[in-house]
């Protein structure tokens, strides 16, 4: 018996590699199983070799596996790339059709069976994927009839006989697998506890997350690994009255998104890299005038169109400070999916609360990687306005200016919404006085700059840091951010089963830095290692910016577009001792 | 009830004596108190250049944003508050050049606010440079042997972007001006208004004279119909688009807020922000 399974399912572009991974996912997930499934893809829509890791568990997991129990290829190719990967009792399954060839250096047994050639015969090729989850679900040793309900909800709407169809090739492809295995049962998968949880990517969760922190308007241009986000809110912002435009670019979608918020809608954006670039200038006019935006960065492989379906965590610095000139911005990073809706959420406050932009970094992994998920509360979700002012304004005399830039203590002015009577002042992206209008006056200047920078520095944000500390005087701290938490919480334990006292800090809150909850954990620490998905160390520099120790520090990096292994960290770490 | 002076607030303009844009912010304020409006629910959004100071300088709500960008902002403000009276404005450089995606956008997005450019065939703001409403031939600091590139029309583009209301005007005929504003206002749609604001320190050209000259008003071309797509863009040619007066409306389309599914009539900023717990469980449950 085992609790944990890693299965892959791989072959060419639109061969419906992608069904194949979902159903299967699908229906363990409602065993109870804890899952998640991370997607090798490229821009192509067809062609091109793509897979779909999954991981299979009795407990919850975070990161990609090391390795491979049970490979599904439809083509020469995805064994060819992936049998590596493979455990030395795991297995191929593949489509008999193209005469697959077994490696020769790998322990692995390949089994091939007709995926194409029982599709056809039951109707259509089309069901090779059903057939190669039958012969899955034989190895496991699973019950068919799960499948049963989720085959039904996707082919429901072409009939039942489509459903019987598809159901007849899982279980045609069971009993062949059955009968090559015989009694070899190597496989056997634990029993899961049953529970109905959740089964989503991170993006589904940012955009459930909007949601329930009350974002009401979204504008947005497509980009991959954002564009779930647009399309699941407007699915579902009709029924509460919103909607979403796809707007021209993202310029117009980072500016409209500033216009609703300044008419008093909660509203978002989101892109990656290249859409971020063009919405920096934006970004500024939110910082100066004080109107809340929350911005969505799914970061993707850069420069330029660079790696635009892979793994990449380098928009770190651009992020922190990308706008000209000076402004108070929030970046917050969050490490799960449970986080990243959290997050979102809290994104829309903490913009009104502080009035200026908040990005909400999030990274390709996690934005993408389906997986299961603790049940989400919606009573843990607040929503806070802060000083934004509702009842009655009192008369101005002489047509003169609310002080919409009034400078006071915390640096937070009073805000209201156009439409409010005795509310008039002016916006503008121009050095402004307390009501708004433009002064160049260097006093002025001076008191109006230094009210928005102070605006974030006693930021209230929950857990800035996320830390797993269980030493007091670490040999190693690991730190990271965004979806590197698995794969560093998987090498943690290793390590220390090797004898290495390890703490792990995942930091959440990237601007303002973290620096008085980082101190402490960097100085008992004897070795540092930063973990990130870049060239430059990105993450690495700011620590050292923030909380000195440069000695102590190693950057882990990886930009080959691939996520990080927990064996990767692992070994690098185990290197330092 | 509002009369114009209450949209007049304290701030003296910027602007150098005789520059067109006066008239228009005087249009303007006569144009919203004629309407009935009250200066909270107006709210004026302006791009950057001379003209872009307009928003400052009219006592209603006001965001003078960034180049080029009045248009999304302004569509942001109305999608979030549909009660609220938009105008977005700007100059030639702001709408036609770094910001003319937009423009064409808007206008086949058809979102109900009013957009005046103020059209001085120059960039003003930045002491004299080619527009895209610069003639060819025309020289500026840019182009010193005179542009050698062509003038955009900005009123033909309109009609083939999908326009649903486009008019022209000229700031010095401030009647004619300000019932164009009161008809754009009111028209259910993208209304769009481009005005002849002549810069009297950097277009020695396109001067106030040089526009009464050349001129054609659509109220003295006997039998012009502006519900006639057709016969505006004949029009248009055959007066290299110097024309003023209603060009084109089209009443029947519904403007964008009454096409999108599910858009509350109660404005969007007072919408409640939280999910009840039924709802929410409904969210996850499709999901599980
Ligand atoms: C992104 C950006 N690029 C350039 C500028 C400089 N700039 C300010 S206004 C302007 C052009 C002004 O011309 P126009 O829009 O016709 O307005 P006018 O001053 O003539 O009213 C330019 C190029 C800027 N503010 N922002
Ligand atoms: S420079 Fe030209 S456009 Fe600018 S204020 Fe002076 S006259 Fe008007
Ligand atoms: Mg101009």
């Amino acid at each position: 018996m085992i609790n944990q399974l890693s299965w892959k399912v791989g072959g060419q572009q639109g061969e419906g590699i992608e069904s194949t991974g979902e159903i299967f996912s699908i229906a363990l997930n409602r065993l109870g199983y804890y899952l998640y499934g991370y997607r090798h893809f490229s821009s192509r829509i067809k062609g091109g070799h793509t897979n779909n890791k999954i991981r299979v568990s009795t407990t919850q997991v975070r990161s990609i596996s090391d390795d491979l129990d049970i490979l599904v290829a439809f083509d020469q190719e995805t064994i060819d790339v992936n049998y590596k990967e493979l455990n030395d009792d795991g297995i191929i399954i593949a489509d008999a059709k193209f005469i697959p060839k077994q490696p020769e250096d790998t322990k692995a047994v390949l089994y091939a069976v007709p995926f194409t050639d029982i599709a056809t015969e039951l109707g259509t090729s089309l069901m090779k994927n059903m057939v190669a989850i039958g012969a899955t679900s034989a190895i496991l040793d699973l019950d068919i009839t799960v499948f049963e309900e989720v085959v039904q909800e996707i082919f429901g709407r072409k009939g039942r006989q489509v459903v019987e169809k598809n159901m007849q090739a899982i279980r045609t492809g069971f009993d062949f697998m059955k009968k090559k295995l015989g009694n070899i049962q190597k496989l056997q998968l634990e029993k899961a506890d049953g529970k109905k949880r959740m089964f989503m990517i991170g993006n589904d969760a940012i955009a459930l997350g909007a949601l329930a922190g009350g974002c009401r308007f979204m504008a947005a241009y497509p980009i991959t690994p954002a564009s779930e986000i647009m399309e699941y809110l407007i699915k579902k912002l009709p029924a509460m009255g919103g909607t979403v435009i796809q707007t021209e670019d993202e310029i117009a979608a980072v500016t409209m998104a500033i216009g609703a918020n300044y008419g008093g809608v909660r509203a978002i954006t989101a892109s990656a890299g290249p859409g971020l670039s063009l919405k920096m200038e934006a970004i500024g006019l939110s910082g100066i005038t004080e109107t809340p935006l929350v911005i969505i960065d799914t970061q993707r492989g850069g420069p330029s169109t660079g790696l635009p379906t892979k793994q990449e965590q380098s928009d770190l610095m651009a992020m922190i400070y990308g706008t000209h000139g000076e402004i108070p911005k929030i970046v917050i990073a969050p490490s799960t999916v449970e986080e990243a809706f959290y997050d979102t959420a809290e994104a829309l406050n903490l913009a009104e609360e502080y009035q200026c932009p908040v990005i909400v970094l999030s990274d390709l992994q996690l934005s993408l990687g389906k997986q299961t998920v603790e049940p989400l509360e919606i009573d843990k979700v607040e929503i806070r306005r802060g000083k934004l002012i509702t009842e009655k304004l009192p008369e101005i005399e002489n047509k003169g200016y609310f002080k919409r830039y009034e400078v006071t203590e915390d640096g937070i002015s009073p805000r209201v919404i156009p439409g409010m009577k005795n509310g008039i002042h002016h916006v503008t992206g121009v050095e402004h006085d307390e009501t708004g209008k433009p002064s160049e006056a260097a006093e002025n200047r001076i008191v109006q700059m230094s009210k928005r920078l102070r605006k974030i520095e006693n930021i209230k944000f929950k857990t800035p840091v996320h830390k797993n500390v269980p030493h007091e005087e670490a040999d190693l701290l690991i730190v990271g951010f965004i979806s590197t938490r698995g794969a560093i919480e998987e090498a943690m334990a290793r390590l220390e089963k090797d004898g290495i006292k390890t703490n792990h800090a995942h930091i959440r809150l990237i601007h303002p830095f973290p620096t008085d909850e980082m101190m402490p954990l960097v100085k008992s620490a004897k070795k540092i290692v930063v973990v990130e998905n870049n060239a430059t160390g990105q993450l690495a520099n700011i620590l050292k910016m923030n909380v000195g120790h440069a000695e102590k520090i190693t950057k882990l990096l990886k930009f080959d577009g691939n996520p990080f292994l927990p064996h990767e960290i692992h070994t690098k770490c185990k290197e330092l001792f | 009830m509002a009369t114009f002076k209450d949209f007049r607030n304290n701030v003296k303009p910027n602007w150098c004596p005789g520059c067109g844009d006066f008239s228009v912010q005087a249009a303007i304020q006569r144009a919203a108190a004629n309407v009935g409006l009250e200066p909270e629910n107006l709210a004026v959004i302006s791009g950057i250049g001379c003209s872009g100071r307009i928003s400052g300088y009219i006592n209603s709500y006001g965001f003078h944003g960034i180049h080029g960008r009045a248009l999304p902002i302004a569509q942001g403000v109305k999608m979030a508050n549909r009660e609220l009276t938009v105008i977005a404005s700007g100059g030639d450089g702001d709408g036609f050049a770094i910001g003319m995606g937009h423009t064409v956008h808007a206008i086949r997005r058809n979102i109900d606010i009013t957009y005046i450019v103020m059209d001085n065939q120059i960039y003003g703001l930045t002491k004299g440079q080619t527009s895209p409403r610069s003639a060819a031939g025309f020289k500026t600091k840019s182009t010193p042997e005179g542009s050698i590139e062509q003038a955009i029309s900005p009123m033909e583009l309109a009609l083939t972007a999908g326009a649903t209301f486009v008019a022209q005007s000229f700031s010095t005929d401030l009647k004619d001006l300000t019932a164009l504003i009161e008809a754009g206002i009111k028209h259910k749609g993208f209304s769009f208004i481009n005005v002849f604001s002549p810069c009297v320190t950097y277009n020695k050209v396109n001067t106030y004279d040089w526009f009464k000259e050349n001129l054609t008003k659509l109220s003295d071309i006997e039998g012009y119909d502006p519900s006639n797509r057709e016969m505006a863009m004949q029009t248009l040619m055959k007066h290299n688009g110097l024309v003023t007066g209603l060009i084109y409306q089209d009443k029947e389309r519904k403007s964008y807020q009454e096409l999108v599914p599910g858009y509350k009539e109660t404005p969007l900023a007072h919408a409640e922000l939280q999910l009840d717990e039924e709802q929410f469980d409904k969210l996850v449950a499709e999901f599980m």
